[in-house]
This record gives C-alpha cells, structure tokens and sequence, in this order.
C-alpha cells in the first residue's frame, strides 16, 4: 500500500453524494482504491454499500460528487470552464466495459450456455471474432474451474457454479477494476468457498476489487484495505487488523459484535 | 390384493372406499341426453341440408375463398407483428413523443370497431384521391392514384394488420417487461449497448412469454378476416360462400360450409399452437447433463423457464 501511494489511484470517490426522491442514500463519502488493491466495503443493509458499488460503473448516476477511473472522471466531460457535459451513452457504455461487475444473483444470460455468456459481450462490445472470443471464454472458465460445465445453460448449475461463469463473463471484457457485489449473499453455506476460492485466486494475480459482502473471514485474510460504512457515510476504513480487530468507532464494533 | 401383499413395497396400504358422489352421475346423464338430442336434431332436421354441404364443400370458389382467408390471416399477422414490435419498444422509449404516439396509435385502435376500420380502409381513395412522396408540408416528387396503389385486398390486409398491431404491441409489451431488470443490468455493466441488450438479451426471453398469446390472436384473426366485406373485399371465405348461399336460395348449407373451414383450419392452428406452447413453455429444470445429441433450442426454453427471469403467466398484463 504505501508503495503505490504516488500513483494515480484506480478508483478516486469524491464526496459522493445520491438521492432517491428525498432518501438520501450515500451523504458524501470518499473513497480511494489503488491498483492492485483489494478494497473490502462493510456495514449493516441500508447503509449505502451496495449504492456506492453501483455508482462506480453508472448503474446509478451520482446526485453529487466525481469518480475517476485511473484519472478519467466518469459520467461526464469537463469543458474549460469547468462545467460538467453529459457523455454520451456509447461513450458511458465504453467506460462502463472497462469496470467489471458480479452481481449477488448471478444475472447470467439464461439463453445462453456457460460458454456463450461468456463469450457474449467480447463479440458485441470489444468486437473480438467468435473464434478469439471462445478460446478466451474456454480459458476463464477452465480457470474458475468449470471445464466441463462450458455448454450448461445457467439453470443445469448450481448458485456457485453460476457465480463463478459470471465472474468469468466479467473478466473476459479484460477489466481494469472489479466489483463484486454481495457475490456469495445469495448462496447455499457450502457454495460460498468455490466463489471466494475463485476471488482470493484473482486478488493474488494483483487484480484492483471493490468487494462489498459479509465474509468477514474473506476481508481479513484477503483485503488490503477495509472500509465500514453506515448511514451513507464512511465510518472507518484502515488495513483489516486495524478496522476488524481494533476498531475506533462506536458503529464498527457494534456492527462486528453482531457479524461475528 | 391380499393375495399379492408380501410384493408391495408399502406393507400398510390404504384401501379405503371413495366418497359416494351421486351428483357426477346424475350430472352425466343429463349432459349426455342433452348432447344426444343436439346431434340428433342436426342430423335429422332436413333445413340443414347436408346433401347441399357435401356439393359445396370442396366447390372451386369455396376453395378460393380458403386461400384469400388464409393470404390474409397470415400477411395481417405479419404487419401486426412488425409493427407491434416497434410500437411496444416506442413505449418503453425515454422519449415522450415516441411514446405518447404509441399509446394513442393503440388507444385509437383498439378503441375503434374492426368493421369501422376497414370501412375507412375501404374509403381511403375518397378520402385521400392521390398519394405522394416529397418532404413533409413541401415539394412531392412522385403522385400516384390511391386507387390503383390501394386496392380491396391491399385495403382489407391493411385494415386488419394495423388493427392488430395495437392488441400485439400489448403483448409484446407484456413480454418485454416479464423480464427480470437484472438481465439488463448485467448486459449494461459488461458495456453492452442498448439496441445490442434488446435484440441479443431481452427479445429472446421474453419470446416465451409474446409466443402463446400469439397463437391465440393468430386464431382470432383467421375468424376476424370475415369481416373484410366491409372493405368490400370480396373473394374470402364468408363472402364466398354467402354469395353461393343467397345465389341458391340455400343459405344454411352454405354457413356450414365456411364454418367447416374456419373449424377445420382452427384445429390445424391449435395442433400448431400446442407444440409451440409446449416448446416455449415451462419444460421442467433442464436436459439431463451431457446424455446423447443436446437439442439446443428445447433446453434454451426449458433454461430461460427454470431460471425464473421471466414470468410465467403469459397473459398477465394482457387484458385485450
């Protein structure tokens, strides 16, 4: 962490605000994830963490506030004049390839075999050829194990094996940033291992992750920076030791006692 | 039984007697002589003249008639298809004017009579002598005579396809909404574009939904073509046969005729629509896992259905 400390980071939060109608969900929260870092995101439901995730691929547009990518400011444009222009959908679209995101339930494509989902969005968006877009899916899905599963439909898998063909679908687009939200939320208890096999394997081979879930175990073993957050805001964030074992927030240790 | 007990697997088989139920029996009955009665008064009441029915059945007009009536059926399901498509995703548009403009084209249309329709249809030359193409509210290039571009047939397949678009674009819509927002979700954070989301990730599911409904408004516009006399359009089924009927002062034979058709093609489109309900309908979790030549096509259904995304009542936001 403190090598890559003068680097530009890989995600940069800016007072980030959202409201939904007059919920006010994230209540100006700032957040920095340097490349190759795994961010692990905490805190009660409710508390904004999934928004928050869901703010920095523009699946929800910020109320208020910035995120830049590796420098570039998503959403928008900023002219000379420092006003702020609307991109346009295919530019957002191209920003949004670059950031890979796993869902709590799956959302594979159920159409489309293990093989053809993940070689779906390579053809349609990084306009690979079929022949290249396959031998990359074969290769994801041997890597998160599922070989012999690449001509199932979603629903011939089990919620481990869907988890691990989405989070392939979302590494074959070659993403700079993952977010993982809730991945194993929605799994039976003896599933959960596959799925965090699969992320700790990614997060060993540097990957930058953003990773909102309740797998405490999971954040203290893999993460390299823990942030709990509650109401909107970031209570507390440090290396897990600190925030997990030491915490100095009234919230954090209420909220642990009850996790743990 | 007793004799056989040591091989039944359940050593304490209940054998108990059923509920008595009268009322089923007596209930069958009374249908059965009802029914009884029916066919017998259809077979013995001279009016009906089957002899007359037999002559006309297979009668080169009438024959003729069956392949306007099917011409038309099939080509105003084509239009109803096409443009049902392009009004259901206008309303789902984040663009008010495309929007609105698909909510009154369905509005008005379902809102008027059929018949009142394709009589517009059939007046169009009146109403409009010449059609052109130029720029709007400027010059016009070529003119043509409406009479000679519409004709009774161009006229009566328009009436009714258009007519049928507004009750498709429902179910269309239907069907595009019974999938789960998360698909598009998923679709958009892999960067995918929207036109790209709705043909590659929304359409193909939500088929499973648009396709029996369709079977049933195929059904339904076979019967509805009678209506083309309006127009007047005049070689289809009914006016076939009509016309024969009042030439020969027989006109009972005759309806039995055209209903003879109608029935029969009915039964052919509903063998047709039991297989591809049972195709696109819910099949069960899914083929068993590698055993023999996969059947792509079944078990994408069977996938899309046991997956959940969308939902299962195909008539569900659908009330023509």
């Amino acid at each position: 962490m403190t090598a890559t400390a003068a680097a530009t980071p890989m995600v940069d939060v800016r007072q980030a605000h959202k409201m939904f109608g007059d919920l006010h969900v994230l209540r100006g929260v700032d957040l920095t994830v340097q490349p190759g870092e795994v961010c692990v995101v905490l805190g009660p439901s409710g508390s904004g963490k999934s928004t928050l995730l869901r703010c920095l691929n523009e699946l929800e547009v910020l109320t208020g506030g910035s995120v830049h990518l590796d420098g570039e400011l998503l959403g928008y444009r900023e002219d000379s004049a420092g006003r702020l222009h609307r991109l346009h959908p295919t530019a957002i679209a191209k920003q949004r390839s670059r950031i890979g995101m796993v869902f709590q339930r799956f959302h594979l494509f159920p159409h489309m075999t293990a093989l053809e989902n993940v070689m779906e969005a390579q053809v349609q968006v990084l306009k690979r050829s079929k022949g290249a877009a396959r031998v990359k899916a074969v290769e994801l899905l041997e890597r998160v194990g599922l070989a012999d599963r690449m001509d199932h439909y979603p629903a011939q898998l089990s919620g481990g094996q869907q988890q691990r063909v989405a989070i392939a679908r979302a590494l074959a687009m070659d993403p700079e940033i993952m977010l993982f939200d809730e991945p194993t939320s929605a799994l039976d208890p003896e599933l959960v291992g596959e799925v965090l096999a699969v992320m700790k394997d990614l997060a060993a081979g540097g990957m930058t992750m953003v990773v909102v879930t309740h797998e405490i175990g999971f954040a203290r073993e893999v993460a390299d920076h823990v942030v709990f957050m509650d109401e909107g805001v970031v209570v507390e964030e440090g290396a897990p030791a600190a925030v997990l074992d030491a915490p100095r927030e009234e919230r954090t240790k209420d909220f642990l006692s009850h996790v743990l | 039984m007793s004799q056989s007990a040591h091989a039944d697997p359940v050593p304490n088989r209940i054998h108990a007697r059923a509920v008595p139920r009268p009322g089923r029996w007596i209930a069958a009955a009374v249908v059965a002589v009802l029914a009884a009665m029916a066919i017998h008064a259809l077979a013995t009441n001279p009016a009906f003249g089957w002899d007359t029915v037999g002559l006309y059945l297979r009668d080169v007009t009438v024959l003729r008639g069956v392949g306007w009536t099917l011409v038309l059926t099939v080509g105003s399901m084509i239009i109803g298809i096409a443009l049902a498509v392009i009004l259901a995703i206008m309303r789902r548009s984040d663009n008010p004017v495309l929007r609105s403009v698909a909510w009154f084209y369905i509005w008005l249309f379902r809102g008027t009579p059929i018949w009142t329709q394709l009589v517009f249809w059939g007046l169009i030359s009146v109403l409009y002598p010449t059609l052109s193409i130029g720029i709007p509210f400027g010059p016009e290039f070529v003119t043509f005579e409406t009479q000679a571009v519409i004709t009774a047939f161009w006229a009566a397949l328009l009436g009714l396809g258009l007519n049928e678009a507004a009750y498709l674009a429902e179910i269309v819509r239907a069907g595009l909404a019974s999938v789960d927002d998360g698909q598009e979700e998923a679709a958009r954070a892999l960067g995918m574009k929207e036109s790209a989301i709705l043909r590659r990730i929304v359409i193909p599911q939500a088929m499973r939904v648009i396709v029996p409904p369709l079977g049933n408004e195929t059904i339904s516009m076979l019967k509805t073509t009678s209506l083309v006399s309006a127009v007047p359009f005049t070689l289809d089924l009914t006016f076939a046969t009509n016309a024969i009927g009042n030439r020969i002062f027989e006109p009972i034979p005759l309806l039995i005729v055209s209903a003879f058709w109608y029935l029969l093609i009915t039964s052919i489109l509903m063998v047709g629509q039991h297989y591809l309900e049972r195709y696109y309908g819910r099949g069960g979790g899914g083929t068993p896992r590698g055993k023999g030549p996969r059947k792509p096509r079944t078990g994408r259904q069977a996938a899309i259905a046991a997956a959940g995304t969308a939902k299962d009542d195909p008539f569900l936001e659908v009330t023509p």
